[in-house]
């Protein structure tokens, strides 16, 4: 009976395994240094903020390991022998394997700055990060400043994880507009409305010189590069993104860039051996995609493509379209297609934001044929469903907003905008885009 | 701001403090004109009794109920005992002893209390509300910004089953067995709503308007803390109107103005099985004895659980009556919402839950069944079992016991929906007519879930929330009672509480949305 192996038990690993004893008899492994059990990582926020305990992150009990005869292994991979198929734990133990499929995601980035490595200095990403918080940001008496370096979807999460226990919080945001990379102006404009409106002082444009230590290795203080500001604090969080956690492969004979390289089947350049999730590099992204794709969805995607192949469907990589979502503190927040922060030469644009600033919904399509390429989504729930299937069947920026009450999937009762973002758009486009009531027939397509 | 909110909480726990030591307080002197009347009214014939209450009892001073009450009960029981021996069954006593003794030491009572019962209402009740509103409403200001604002929840020992927790356990479960077990140790607290009652129904408050009248309060003071917290939340603002209005409406004000016109009490929202006794004998005896109106509540209430109520849970859910319409619901949803993260996740609890809550359905249908049996045969039982003894089970082992005692005063500890979830047997006739048809249906939003958990956290049925939508799958469970805080709490916009057509409302799936076409095709179509 062959032996698949998998290193992480993250969302992409977890996914593999459930898959592959769906489709097989295989002996299962998942080896972890992290946790003990399958957590969902995205929820760690949670914990902190005492909306969960730890335990409510684990999507499964301990009986489901068991029961679908997954083995949980816990243990630090330090190197892969691909020649023999082991793996050497730092406890001096081995596992052979006769697949194995490496699924170890990311870490947090850190660039060098002078005092990175002190104590009270921490990303926001494994579980022992939650437990450095707690140890170091307790509350707002152990903790009476925190600075959070990097304005990403982590960063701002932390912010308000550090903000639900009252700590004060300065944002350093390197970007002169919160995740203006990914997010067009008017968007990201407001969330830096969010931000401040919840007592988090944002810093747009700044970067970080250096973080300063007490006596005892423990942070005292940062300094801002451009201002030379130095600003005292307990704790620093880094979250200027993540990058794969692949280390321990370096020395391997498995073939890695920023991640480890794969193909569309997943499989790296040595045979049996696969990588997905955070830590796997695509040599070319996948359509408009990026090489690596550091998503909780794709890792979810990758993990129930590749059990195909492990099992003899041998099947490529080839994910759907682009969606995504997040919550930035009170604004929810989802995307399905591309809507990119600058719009391209064939793209035109559409924004509604609502008088009180909390909502909008950004729209791109083509110029010339007015196909639909994406929308943006913030404070208004939508349909996952509907735009996938405007996107396949390549449906005009008309025919989405004739069909908007389609699209809409906030709770029942809740204020409808969508008169007034087609009247909008008649206005500004000078057309006659007529709003459809809701049809349930075409929503469920059981017509 | 948390300045108001500590001195609502003195407040409070002061108005909380004076109302249990009512208990304590007051005199019981039974006069001889009393008696004589209560005996003239109630026929007793036991000169046993009445001998031993005018030796032990009449002309005496008991500064507190316990002793009082132990006297008369005591004198029940002993004259019952030889009456029983001798056969003398005319002369029995057949009331339940602390219910006999209540109606007396309702009577006897004297003192500060029954003397100031408008400044006593306003020591206990005055300062509840008061100092409750004054922790709450702050919260507008104190929780931030609109939106989901359950930071803490399971840091706090009052939410946490931590010792705050299992205070509030002790105090409720003491509250309830003194409700259903002791009345006569409680005539204090009677008499500071007497007022009401007299105002209403034209009659002293029993204990049951008490209830009644306490339940309303809380539940009235717990909305505008549901307003407050769910203020961003339509469905929410909605629902809690919803189940406040029924409350004080249809459960508490018509069927006490009711009894003021010489009708029956009735609540006409409160479906059998849930109303278990509606075809008790003295029930349907006294519907059809009380004219025009008792007839049409005997076809109301059939009707209402054998048409309106599938027929509502088929187009809605079963929601519309759960978190839209019922008392016990909207106790859950007031002042039970603190508590709802308490409720058990695991695959254990809901195979006890099956058992447990379609075992009391089974067991009021067969009580029912030989209720009415007895009722058209004459005959006292059937096979040998007595129709009263089975219905002074469930009268007390569901009726009180576990929609009182553990339905409630569980809340702090087992989660704000016990009763609802393992032993209503309405809930367990709708969540049958909700699983297998219904329009009603929890959707899960393609692939957006990322397993973070707080649906099935903040679910207080007990339902696994995430289990279905991280695999895509929309939400049928017979339980689902559609209170609506799981897609509430989603923070990614997964969940929607939805009525749509039948075809494919149950949909299991493998792979999710947003992976590839063919790969989806493939596999979800094995």
């Amino acid at each position: 009976m062959a032996h698949i192996v998998i290193i992480g038990n993250g969302i992409s690993g977890v996914t593999a395994a459930r898959h592959i004893r769906k489709l097989s008899d295989k002996k299962i492994t998942i080896v972890s240094a992290e946790t003990d059990y399958f957590f969902s990582r995205t929820a760690l926020m949670y914990v902190y903020m005492g909306h969960m305990k730890f335990e409510h992150t684990q999507p499964y009990e301990k009986w489901f390991w068991k029961k679908n005869r997954i083995e949980l292994k816990k243990g630090f991979v330090k190197t892969i022998e691909t020649k023999s198929k082991t793996l050497h734990f730092t406890e001096g133990d081995t596992l052979q394997y006769d697949q194995l499929i490496i699924a170890t995601g990311s870490k947090p980035n850190k660039f060098g700055w002078p005092g990175q490595d002190l104590d009270g200095v921490m990303g926001m990403y494994h579980k022992q990060d939650l437990d450095n918080l707690e140890k170091y940001a307790p509350n707002n008496k152990v903790c009476k400043r925190a600075v959070i370096v990097g304005g990403g979807l982590i960063g701002i999460e932390l912010a308000e994880m550090l903000h639900s226990r009252h700590i004060p919080v300065t944002f350093l945001v390197r970007e002169s507009s919160f995740w203006n990379g990914v997010l067009p102006e008017g968007e990201s404009a407001m969330i830096n409305r969010e931000i401040i409106n919840n007592g988090i002082d944002l810093r747009l444009g700044v970067n970080l010189k250096e973080i300063k230590a007490d006596g005892n290795g423990r942070v005292k203080s940062i300094v801002i590069a451009e201002t030379g500001e130095e600003i005292p604090c307990e704790v620093v969080g880094l979250t200027a993104g993540v990058s794969p956690n692949i280390g321990f492969i370096k020395d391997s004979d498995i073939e890695t860039g920023r991640g480890v390289k794969v193909n569309r089947f997943l499989e790296t350049n040595v045979s049996d051996v696969y990588a997905i999730g955070d830590c796997a590099e695509q040599h070319e992204g996948i359509g408009m995609r990026r090489p690596i794709e550091a998503v909780w969805y794709t890792g979810r995607m990758m993990g129930e493509t590749v059990a195909q192949t492990i099992c003899g469907n041998r099947i490529p990589y080839k994910p759907g379209h682009w969606f995504n979502s997040a919550k930035f503190i009170d604004i929810e927040y989802q995307t399905y297609g591309w809507v990119w922060a600058e719009p391209k030469d064939n793209e035109a644009r559409f924004y509604w934001e609502h008088d009180r600033g909390k909502k909008c919904i950004h729209l791109n399509y083509d110029k010339t044929t007015r196909e639909f390429i994406g929308i943006n989504t913030f404070g208004i729930r939508m349909r996952h469903e509907f735009f996938d299937r405007v996107l396949s069947e390549k449906r005009s920026v008309d025919h989405v907003l004739e069909h908007l009450a389609d699209a809409n999937f906030d709770p029942e009762f809740y204020k409808l905008h969508e008169k007034e973002i087609v009247a909008k758009f008649n206005r500004e486009n000078d057309t006659n885009i007529q709003l459809k009531k809701k049809n349930w027939k075409r929503i469920f397509q059981t017509s | 701001m948390k300045y108001i909110q500590n001195i609502g909480l003195g407040i409070f726990l002061t108005g909380l403090a004076i109302f249990t030591s009512l208990i304590f307080l007051g005199k019981y002197e039974l006069t001889p004109e009393l008696f004589d009347a209560t005996i003239n009214s109630k026929g007793i014939k036991s000169e046993l009794f009445i001998n031993e209450i005018k030796s032990e009892v009449l002309g005496k001073t008991f500064t507190n109920p316990f002793s009082f009450s132990d006297k008369i009960v005591t004198a029940i029981e002993s004259a019952n005992e030889s009456h029983k021996q001798n056969s003398e069954w005319d002369k029995v006593i057949w009331d339940k002893p602390h219910s006999f003794s209540y109606q007396i030491a309702k009577h006897a009572g004297t003192g500060l209390i029954k003397e100031n019962k408008g400044l006593f209402w306003w020591l206990t009740f005055g300062l509840g509300i008061l100092g409750a509103l004054m922790c709450i409403i702050p919260n507008v200001i104190t929780l931030g910004p609109a939106g989901i604002k359950n930071n803490g929840v399971w840091l706090n020992p009052a939410t946490n089953r931590g010792w705050i927790g299992w205070f509030a356990f002790v105090f409720l479960v003491g509250f309830y067995l003194l409700l259903y077990f002791r009345p006569d140790y409680i005539v204090n607290w009677t008499y500071i709503v007497d007022p009401f009652s007299e105002s209403i129904s034209g009659n002293m408050a029993s204990q049951w308007f008490l209830y009644g009248f306490l339940y309303c309060t809380v539940m009235t003071v717990m909305a505008v803390r549901m307003y407050i917290k769910y203020r961003h939340n339509k469905y929410q603002v909605l629902r809690t109107t919803s189940v406040l209005f029924f409350q004080i409406v249809f459960a508490f004000l018509i069927p006490e103005i009711l009894v003021r016109f010489e009708k029956p009490w009735y609540d006409f929202k409160n479906a059998f099985p849930l109303d278990y006794d509606f075809f008790y004998s003295w029930s349907l005896d006294e519907l059809i004895s009380s004219g025009g109106l008792g007839l049409f509540i005997l076809v109301w209430g059939i009707l209402l659980t054998l048409v309106i109520v599938p027929v509502m849970v088929y187009f809605f859910g079963k929601r519309w009556y759960c978190s839209w319409v019922c008392g016990c619901g909207g106790l859950a949803e007031t002042l039970g919402d603190p508590y709802r993260q308490l409720s058990d996740k695991s695959l254990k609890a809901w195979q006890l839950e099956r058992w447990l809550v379609h075992g009391v359905l089974v067991f009021a249908l067969v009580m029912t069944g030989f209720t009415l049996y007895a009722y058209f045969s004459g005959a006292e039982g059937l096979l040998g079992v007595k129709t009263q003894t089975i219905q002074d089970i469930y009268g007390f082992l569901i009726g009180s016991i576990f929609a009182g005692v553990i339905g409630t005063g569980f809340y702090p500890i087992f989660g704000n929906r016990v009763w609802c979830r393992f032993g209503c047997p309405l809930a367990a006739y709708l969540g049958i007519v909700q699983r297998f048809k219904s329009r009603f249906r929890i959707t899960t939003n393609g692939g957006q879930c990322i397993s973070c958990g707080n649906c099935s956290t903040y679910c207080e049925q007990g339902i696994d929330v995430r289990a279905y939508a991280q695999k895509g799958e929309n939400i049928i469970r017979a339980s689902c009672v559609g209170c609506g805080i799981c897609a509430a709490v989603c923070p990614r916009g997964v969940l929607k509480l939805e009525n749509g057509p039948e075809k494919g409302r149950i949909n299991p799936t493998e792979i999710l949305l947003g992976n590839d076409v063919d790969l989806m095709d493939l596999v979800n179509q094995k």
